[in-house]
């Protein structure tokens, strides 16, 4: 599967963007910016073979609806800043990271193995009037019928959302 | 299975599974070339469907997370992720 190098027109591109939205929702890139840029390349790469832009740093199924989890932002990503200071990847890090404060950790696979990935039924728990559903992403809640088709706060699709309650 | 080997001290069997896309990946890989040792790489994400399953039993048997980098070393030890500290005390 022979993949078009990126362009670096294209990968300041999505860097600007990736910027942009992390810094507006109080995220932050790494400081290394080699590192950003080699990331953002592996996310445009990815978005080429598979038609989404899953991590550059796992292996994509190729089947969008199996790797809905690994779409960057992961759905990993907020608890990985937290534990090791960065995501999986390390493109996003944490504020004591970022201001040079921390050095990232090692970053275990936190994504269960293929094998235990099978699609975890919601638990429904019942006494609300609508469902509570839950942005895997970021963790904002809202409580309706269906997901908005955008998160208003991190801004993934409405696929990333779970049943809560 | 289409191995890429690199040339360098032999010190056993040095198989690297790899992502092209990773980037711990690529700083395990230079890691290695740095330390001037002989091994073998592989990249997962660009084999096709039947080598790949191959490719994953053999990473799962070493590293049940399926992850990569996988470092595996004469087909015993596996160093997971790119572990700089421990790959220099193996290998350095």
């Amino acid at each position: 599967m022979k993949i078009d190098e990126p362009s670096i027109e294209e990968i300041d591109a999505l860097e600007e963007v990736l910027e942009n939205e992390a810094s507006s929702h109080g995220y932050s890139l790494s400081p290394d910016r080699e590192a950003v840029r080699a990331l953002v390349k592996g996310v445009i790469v990815n978005t080429r073979r598979y038609g989404y832009p899953s991590c550059p740093c796992r292996l994509s199924t190729g089947k969008k609806e199996d790797d809905l989890d690994i779409i960057c932002p992961c759905d990993y990503r907020d608890a990985d800043v937290i534990a090791y200071g960065a995501c999986y990847c390390s493109l996003y890090v944490s504020e004591a990271v970022k201001s040079g404060r921390e050095e990232i950790q090692p970053i275990p696979e936190r994504r269960p193995p293929r094998t235990a990935r099978a699609k975890k039924a919601a638990a429904v728990a019942g006494g609300f009037s609508l469902p509570v559903l839950r942005c895997k992403v970021c963790g904002y809640l809202c409580a309706r019928e269906n997901p908005p088709e955008k998160c208003p706060i991190c801004g993934v699709s409405k696929e990333r959302f779970e049943r809560f309650a | 299975m289409e191995y890429t080997v690199v040339d360098g001290e032999d010190r056993g069997d040095l198989v690297l599974y790899a992502l092209s896309t990773c980037r711990w990946c690529n700083l395990t890989k230079e890691l290695l070339q740095s330390l001037n040792v002989k091994f073998r790489y592989i990249y997962a994400d660009l084999l096709q469907p039947d080598e790949l399953d191959q490719i994953l039993i053999e990473v799962e048997r070493f590293n049940p997370a399926g992850s990569f980098p996988t470092l595996v070393i004469n087909g015993k030890d596996v160093i997971i992720g790119y572990k700089e500290k421990e790959i220099r005390k193996v290998l350095g």
